[in-house]
């Protein structure tokens, strides 16, 4: 069951990212990148990711690609878009790298599972552990609370700058 | 400039001290180095008169004009100094050199004295010192330089004294005799050799004397070229010398080469035969004699103290110097003679058609030049050099003579503004009434060098031929008999022109006009005292050098005339080595004609044949109708052939010059301005075209720089995935 | 499923990469650059399963992060838009030689 569901949501994510690629209108692009993060969300809920599955939906579907929007319309695009994409040579060029560098992966990847690095981390029933005892939130909460906790405070920081630059950034000259 | 002076003469002192054994036995030579840097001093005093007249003179040099001194007033320090610094050192020079000979006299000298003043080069296998010679063959030349130099000196005072470039003048004529003086007195090739380059400069300079012509500049460059080529054989001998005896020094190569060089063998035959090359340019031989005639361009003393006494006659000193090598190697002997021989009839031939004196004398000179070549060519190297003194008498003695003339011609045709050619001889004729001193010498001289007895000439000349004819009964006999043939037809020719030169120009009608007739006069002292010395020294000159058997002949008074075979002898320890090689290899002439009949009956018959020449030239010449030049003829048929000098000069030309020329151009716009600069172009252009590549890849957009990310990322990967 | 996960993330990765070669608006140029995030997120949950609850706590992180940077980058967007009128990235050529 689990198989056929993940089949569905990646088809559902590549075929929208595929043609988030490849549309004119900008606004497009952009609704199709949401169901590419809902579908991504789903793969999440999948391998046992929850809080991150809603995570994603509620930061980065529903914040980054609101503002995202935001822009656009702000910059009022959406009008003159035909030259948007490069074509021929291009096209060309880029498709050949890419594909190159997909297929190259892709022949990488065959018998993860029989790799080395499993030796070195705890393995997976450690999660369903944690997720027994403490829930969903409780699993991440732990260790970015204990061992990762300076790295949080750092991100909380970062943050903060983020908001001042973007504010001092796009601030209109007054 | 005294402290080397000093120097030198401090150190010539103590050799005098050292050096000084019992008398009659030890040459101790007097001041030999202060002999060849008296002219030198004379050239750099000379030398700053000149730059401290230059000013003045240049500006009347530019303009063709008369200095203002001339027309009254005291003439200026830098031009009555020269007057007694030119002539001064070289009469100087010639009497320490009269002091060394007197000295040499008595002593007893066989091996040559060398006195090295310091190490010139030294580079491991080769070193040359800047060494002088002393021996005999060195003293006659310097006696015949200096003196006929000093001579020659004195007569210039009078000839240039209104030349606005006097002091310059005579720094070139003291230079020429301090480079002439090395040459022969030099003690290695290297020294001998910095001579020979350094007369062809003087050479050059004073041929162009008068620079602001540019006929008279570029006979000078004439020379200085063709001279350069004869160089290169030269320079090519001297390294095969080195390559074969280690040491370029004179008494060591002669010593050693005997045993080093095969007899007639191939290595010392093209030793000789390059020496004899570059023999062919300096003395002016066939095929190097062109520049000679040209370079009566420049003033008449200088064609008579270089083109007739000293610097054409280093290659005759050369080969003399250098006659061991000549003696091992007869193939290279012979050539000399053959060359010699056929210069001195051909150039006779061409002389006989000229119009302008001194070409006639220019010819004359490369023909007598030939007579000595052929004297050292067949191994009489003592009639050789005894020609080259008697020529040296007799032929500065024309050259001189014919300067009189031209001084006097030239004073007439500048007083009547006269714009034709005072050298004109059809332009002269019956001179001898405005000039009897110059008409006496000359004519002297004109019997000297037609070989008529008892004056200077027909001792040397006969002497020469005899020996070649001599040696027609030994090996390559045929050559040698052609040799004797030709030197005889090329004596007939000489009287023959020298004829004509003296009654076209000193007999007969004037034909300079009659304004210009009253201001033809005698030269001045200064320029006929010379002449004077000189006209004693060709009737004279040859008595030192006569065979015994025509002295005891009625030739020579039957023993009463105070003739001798003294040269002869005073050169014998010079020549002996040569003289037994080629006794020891090709026999021994000398005494037998191979026709018959003894040295006095071929003399007898030879002056007098020479006299009947004479008269009947002088005959049939005072018979022809002479136009001036302006309203003469041009010459037609063979005797244009003859003017033209057999079309030599354009032969040369458009096989030798015009090629040159041509590869020239080709090498200039093809080779060096197509080829190289458009390698080097090219190469600017290359990298140019590689930055133009390379900014291609600068467009600025975000999407470029992802690509080369991208592929960037793909060649890691693949690294590490295959 | 690793494998087949991780293809999955390969793929939008490289789509995610071709997204950024061929577009010329800028901003959906920065979109792409957003979903390539996204793939290597979850090629990080992908592994997480198997390896340990570290994958996930970095995929927390790279969402924060990637937040904060979208805010940042789409402000200067603004601000370029401000001067060129146009978001076309042919316009912001000033390092073309």
């Amino acid at each position: 069951m689990a198989y056929i569901l993940f089949y569905v949501f990646s088809a559902v994510a590549l075929g929208c990212a595929i043609l988030l690629v490849t549309r004119k209108n900008p606004v497009a692009s952009l609704l199709y990148m949401v169901m590419t993060l809902a579908a991504v969300a789903g793969i999440y809920v999948l391998f046992e990711a929850h809080f991150l599955a809603a995570i994603q939906v509620i930061v980065y579907a529903g914040a980054i690609m609101v503002l995202f929007l935001f822009v656009i319309m702000l910059l009022n695009l959406g009008h003159d878009y035909r030259q948007d994409i490069r074509g021929g040579v291009w096209a060309v060029l880029a498709f050949v790298v890419v594909g190159a560098t997909a297929g190259v992966l892709a022949r990488q990847f065959r018998g993860a599972e029989a790799s080395p690095v499993f030796d070195y981390f705890q393995g997976a029933g450690a999660i369903d552990a944690m997720l027994a005892e403490r829930g969903a939130v409780g699993v991440i909460a732990q260790p970015l609370f204990t061992h990762y906790v300076v790295a949080f405070e750092l991100t909380g920081i970062l943050l903060l700058v983020a908001v001042v630059g973007a504010l001092a950034l796009a601030k209109r000259k007054v | 400039m005294t402290l080397p002076l000093t120097f030198f003469a401090l150190q010539e002192g103590i050799e005098i001290q050292a050096a000084h054994g019992p008398a009659g036995e030890a040459f101790s030579p007097f001041l030999p180095g202060v002999i060849i840097l008296l002219p030198l001093l004379g050239f750099l005093l000379n030398g700053a008169l000149a730059l401290a007249a230059s000013r003045r003179s240049s500006a009347a040099v530019r303009e063709g004009t008369e200095l203002d001194f001339l027309e009254g007033g005291r003439r200026p320090l830098t031009h009555w100094l020269p007057t007694w610094i030119g002539p001064g050192v070289v009469g100087l020079a010639f009497a320490i050199v009269l002091v060394n000979f007197t000295r040499m006299l008595g002593a007893e000298l066989h091996e040559p004295i060398i006195r090295h003043y310091w190490t010139w080069m030294n580079t491991g296998a080769f070193s040359v010192d800047a060494a002088l010679q002393l021996d005999q063959l060195s003293m006659v030349m310097m006696l015949v330089v200096t003196g006929v130099s000093f001579l020659i000196h004195v007569f210039s005072v009078g000839y240039m004294g209104e030349d606005p470039g006097y002091p310059r003048y005579f720094a070139y004529l003291n230079l020429f005799v301090f480079f002439m003086l090395t040459l022969v007195m030099g003690a290695s090739f290297p020294v001998l050799f910095v001579g020979w380059e350094g007369v062809g400069f003087c050479s050059y300079i004073l041929i162009g004397y008068w620079f602001t012509d540019r006929e008279k500049s570029d006979a000078g460059k004439k020379a200085f070229v063709v001279n350069r080529i004869g160089d290169f054989g030269f320079l090519v001998a001297m390294l095969l010398i080195f390559t074969t005896f280690g040491t370029l020094n004179f008494v060591e190569i002669f010593e050693a080469a005997p045993e080093t060089l095969a007899y007639g063998g191939g290595l010392v035959t093209a030793m000789t035969l390059l020496l004899l090359l570059g023999a062919t340019g300096k003395s002016a031989q066939i095929p190097l004699y062109v520049w000679l005639p040209d370079a009566m361009a420049g003033p008449t003393p200088v064609s008579a103290l270089i083109h007739a006494a000293t610097m054409v006659t280093a290659g005759v000193y050369m080969v003399a110097r250098t006659s061991v090598l000549f003696a091992l190697a007869p193939v290279g002997g012979l050539s000399v003679a053959l060359i010699g021989a056929a210069t001195a009839l051909f150039a006779a031939t061409i002389g006989l058609a000229q119009y302008d004196i001194k070409k006639v004398l220019a010819y004359s000179t490369i023909s007598q030049l030939g007579y000595m070549f052929v004297g050292v060519g067949v191994g009489a190297y003592a009639a050789g050099i005894f020609h080259l003194m008697t020529h040296a008498f007799f032929k500065a003695l024309l050259f001189l003579g014919s300067g009189a003339v031209i001084h006097s011609m030239h004073h007439a045709f500048h007083h009547t503004h006269n714009h034709a050619d005072p050298q004109d001889m059809r332009n002269m004729g019956g001179l001898r009434r405005f000039m009897p001193i110059t008409w006496l010498t000359m004519w002297v001289a004109t019997l000297a060098i037609s070989g008529i007895w008892p004056f200077a000439g027909f001792f040397s000349k006969d002497e020469i031929i005899w020996m070649a004819g001599a040696r027609a009964a030994g090996s390559y006999g045929g050559w040698f008999v052609l040799i004797w043939v030709m030197a005889l037809a090329a004596a007939m020719i000489t009287a023959v022109y020298m004829t004509r030169l003296m009654v076209m120009t000193f007999h007969g009608e004037n034909r300079t006009g009659q304004d210009e007739a009253r201001h033809l006069h005698e030269a001045p002292w200064v320029m006929w005292v010379p002449l004077a010395i000189l006209a004693f020294l060709a009737i004279f000159g040859g008595w030192v050098n006569v065979p015994l058997e025509i002295h005891d002949s009625f030739l020579g008074g039957y023993g009463l005339l105070p003739m001798s075979e003294w040269m002869h002898e005073w050169l014998h320890p010079v020549a002996a080595v040569a003289t037994e090689i080629q006794a020891a290899n090709a026999g021994d002439f000398g005494h037998l004609s191979p026709f018959g009949g003894g040295e006095v009956m071929w003399a007898v018959l030879s002056t007098l044949l020479a006299l009947v020449v004479v008269l009947a030239t002088a005959r049939v010449v005072g018979g022809f109708r002479i136009l001036p030049a302006a309203d003469s003829a041009a010459a037609e048929g063979f005797k244009k052939v003859l003017f033209r000098k057999y079309y030599v000069d354009e032969i040369y030309d458009s096989i030798v010059v015009q090629p040159l020329i041509r590869a020239s151009r080709f090498a200039w716009k093809v080779v060096d301005q197509g080829i190289v600069d458009g390698i080097v172009n090219g190469l600017g252009h290359f990298a140019r075209a590689l930055g133009w590549i390379g900014s291609l890849f600068q467009t600025g957009t975000v999407n470029t720089y992802a690509l080369f990310l991208a592929i960037g990322v793909l060649v890691i990967l693949g690294v590490v995935a295959f | 499923m690793l494998t087949e996960a991780l293809v999955v993330s390969a793929m939008l990765f490289v789509v995610g990469t071709f997204g950024v070669l061929i577009r010329r608006n800028a901003i959906v140029m920065f979109l792409c650059i957003e979903l390539q995030l996204n793939a290597v997120n979850l090629s990080f949950v992908a592994f997480s399963r198997y390896l340990g609850i570290d994958g996930q706590v970095f995929v927390f992180f790279v969402m924060t992060v990637a937040a904060a940077e979208a805010a940042v980058g789409l402000a200067i967007i603004i601000s370029i838009f401000r001067h060129y009128e146009t978001v076309n990235v042919d316009n912001f050529n000033l390092l073309k030689w």
